[in-house]
């Protein structure tokens, strides 16, 4: 663990490792006040950005910021970091590797070769030097395509996960959110809901009533029921009908102790839910969530950054090929991201890690009442999103969950990037949507209730 | 021009008594109807508006004593010659929301203060404003006469004089505890607000607390306000856990809260979009 020093003029910047270095090159924001580890001043911020700059791509190899012996996601990232594509990229320097990430070289087969040879720690300091708009073309030249029972991350299309989260669990009153949302042509993504409690007979009930609802009306889409992964298997194991398997996970070993799983938790469940073998075009069969914050909230960031955390995070989520990974990014609260623009900012900086990594990167463009943040600056961060085509957002009722207290985007958000941008749901959905006369292609809603549904609205 | 024209309404309202969700909002083109927005910017005004409002400690206390004066325990509750209104080392609000770590324990002057109160107590009862004071102002004072109503028959139990904090966490409990010479802390603290929730109140109870104590030592009762857990509901919950992590020896995640009555299902529940 080397010293980096810097002189301007006559004084003398100095950092004390290789973290150090990366902390203090961040982009400011709460959290990393709040860890202590941030940079004291705009000049100490400045100065660390150039000095990152200069520190080769191979560094991040022979220098890691986790002890291998203590973390097995540091022993995840060395062991199976690729030689071969790193090959092309290795003589770049962090400040290099951003020009040759914005060259016209650089294409979206490109980007593809040299995954395998990326750590998220590379990922993750090119980002600190990187302006929104680099991170919002760059991300836009990945594409990564993921299946279950339909296709999702196809250039030009956009997705959203229906939420129709409810305080108690009541069904009638989930039904009647996913009824909103499929009318206003959500939930190609995924059907997820975060239930009110932890209670495996009560998710075994939610799995089943979604399911019902996917063959009911043969929507080409998967559901989930977003409770802990060894809950899930307990699921499994009874019989429920599991599509996808969820998680959240933050980028230390230590995070993931505090949440109650490690790797081998997440390769058992990833292989139970590949033997149901539900899906239909495709067979992703995770869902994983993050957020910058969780390894400090769990006191387990190891002296880094949190954005640093949260990329290493992305380094569990791909080994298990999910179908969606989801950046939580607004909702841990302002002591993590203060406001809308250190949340605007943290949102392009995951999406793009994410991307680069080769995960289907999706975002919860969200904040909570005690941020400085309002709906404005979730219009931005969405145009922001989608302009870098982000994967999939959330969709929901007005954009207020009332089961967890905190704003994310709503189904007509959806319809308002889509019809901007001209981007459309997952082909399979999008036909759906047709057949079903709910949403026609030129992103027109129909103004009366489809007759499928409409015949089980009688009497309510 | 009448707005029907353009507006295009969702015939599924009727579903909107199943459920507080912003559904049926009907669209714009396919935006967000002006007067659902217009009710949406409100109702994040007065949540945004609830973080923000300083706990008025002094007019609390006088309500408080006012309305808990008939109770058994109000002599030990309001013992203390001047109100004990205290403060964390959170100077404004700016710094409570970034810094939680300030917000557990008392600054300089709230030690002090507390230094003439000591002594050994069973319980002691301590005021948060949290993240919403309308929180605290509202419910406090109805939650707390419940909770001495099902406590009346029971004298064994010594309080501390009431204390009220400002820009506090959860785990500035633990300090005043300490300070105090109290065996366990009931925390009443305005919790993080909600859209169509910024009144909502929780109760957290630590035994055996002191300063460093884990979140997992805590027993939590949440979303107390008449919309969501009632008085009632709340303060017996709150008894069980006194009586049982007095017995016990702890409270937290050891101690399972067993008074949990089972959801109990008023209108049938259905999935109506396959079943009829």
């Amino acid at each position: 663990m080397s010293e980096y020093r810097y002189t301007l003029g006559q004084e003398i910047f100095k950092f004390k490792n290789l973290a150090d270095l990366m902390a203090k090159a961040t982009p400011a924001r709460s959290g990393d006040q709040l860890a202590g580890v941030a940079a004291q001043t705009e000049k100490q911020r400045a100065v660390a950005q150039i000095c990152l700059a200069d520190i080769p791509l191979k560094r991040f190899l022979n220098e890691v910021l986790v002890p291998y012996e203590e973390d097995e996601i540091t022993r995840l990232i060395i062991d199976e970091h690729s030689q071969d594509s790193f090959q092309s990229i290795s003589h770049l320097t962090i400040g290099d590797f951003r020009n040759f990430l914005l060259s016209d070289e650089c294409t979206k087969d490109v980007l593809s070769g040299i995954r395998q040879g990326l750590t998220p720690e590379m990922v993750a300091a090119v980002s600190k030097i990187m302006r929104n708009q680099d991170l919002i073309l760059v991300a836009n030249k990945c594409e990564v395509v993921t299946k279950f029972r339909n296709t999702i991350g196809l250039k030009g299309h956009f997705s959203t996960r229906l939420q129709p989260n409810h305080p108690t669990d009541n069904m009638t009153g989930i039904a009647a959110s996913i009824l909103d949302g499929l009318l206003y042509a959500n939930g190609d993504a995924v059907i997820g809901i975060n239930p009110a409690t932890d209670n495996v007979q009560q998710c075994t009930v939610l799995l089943k009533m979604i399911d019902e609802v996917i063959q009911h009306y043969n929507i080409p889409t998967q559901s989930c029921v977003l409770t802990h992964v060894t809950n899930t298997l307990e699921c499994i194991e009874n019989g429920a009908p599991v599509d996808l398997v969820f998680q959240s996970i933050g980028g230390t070993q230590a995070t993931n102790d505090s949440f109650g799983f490690n790797l081998t938790t997440l390769k058992e469940a990833h292989q139970a839910a590949l033997e149901l073998k539900r899906g239909s075009v495709g067979n992703n069969v995770m869902y994983f969530e993050t957020g910058q914050g969780s390894s400090l909230s769990a006191n387990a960031h190891h002296g880094l950054d949190q954005q640093t955390c949260e990329v290493r995070a992305y380094a569990v989520a791909r080994k298990f090929n999910p179908l969606l990974v989801n950046t939580v990014v607004g909702f841990i609260g302002p002591e993590y991201l203060y406001d809308g623009k250190q949340i605007i900012r943290a949102g392009l900086e995951d999406h793009f890690c994410g991307k680069l990594l080769g995960l289907p990167m999706g975002c919860d463009v969200c904040y909570t009442n005690h941020a400085e943040a309002d709906q404005n600056d979730m219009d931005n961060l969405l145009t922001l999103l989608a302009s870098a085509g982000c994967t999939f957002v959330m969709g929901i009722p007005g954009s207020d969950d009332i089961m967890l207290n905190y704003q994310t985007t709503s189904f007509h958000d959806a319809l308002y990037i889509r019809k901007l941008l001209g981007l459309r749901a997952a082909p399979e959905f999008e036909v759906w949507l047709e057949n079903m006369k709910i949403m026609n292609h030129d992103f027109k809603l129909s103004a009366s209730i489809p007759d499928s549904f409409s015949k089980n609205l009688i009497g309510m | 021009m009448n707005k029907n024209n353009v507006v295009t309404l969702n015939p599924w309202e009727n579903l909107k008594s199943f459920t507080d969700a912003r559904i049926a909002l009907g669209r714009a083109g396919t935006s967000i109807p002006t007067n659902a927005l217009l009710k949406f910017q409100l109702e994040h005004a007065q949540a945004r508006d609830a973080v923000q409002l300083p706990l008025d400690c002094e007019a609390i206390y006088l309500q408080l004593k006012n309305e808990l004066s008939a109770c058994p325990q109000a002599p030990e509750l309001f013992a203390a010659e001047r109100p004990l209104i205290l403060s964390s080392l959170a100077n404004d609000r700016g710094t409570y929301l970034q810094r939680p770590d300030l917000g557990r324990m008392l600054n300089k002057v709230s030690v002090e203060c507390l230094k003439n109160e000591k002594n050994e107590y069973d319980l002691a009862i301590c005021i948060v404003d949290g993240l919403s004071s309308r929180a605290i102002e509202k419910n406090v004072s109805p939650f707390l006469i419940k909770l001495f109503g099902f406590m009346k028959d029971e004298s064994n139990y010594t309080f501390a004089p009431i204390t009220l904090v400002q820009q506090g966490r959860v785990a500035i409990g633990d300090d005043v505890a300490q300070q105090l010479g109290a065996k366990a802390v009931m925390v009443l603290i305005g919790e993080r607000p909600g859209l169509i929730s910024p009144d909502s109140m929780g109760m957290y109870l630590t035994h055996g607390a002191k300063v460093g104590c884990h979140d997992a030592m805590r027993n939590c009762v949440s979303n107390i306000r008449p919309a969501g857990l009632s008085y009632k509901e709340a303060a017996s919950k709150a008894v069980y856990l006194l009586r049982e992590s007095r017995r016990l020896g702890f409270s937290g995640v050891n101690l399972k809260e067993r008074t949990e009555q089972t959801h109990v299902v008023e209108v049938e529940e259905i999935n109506f979009l396959t079943q009829q």
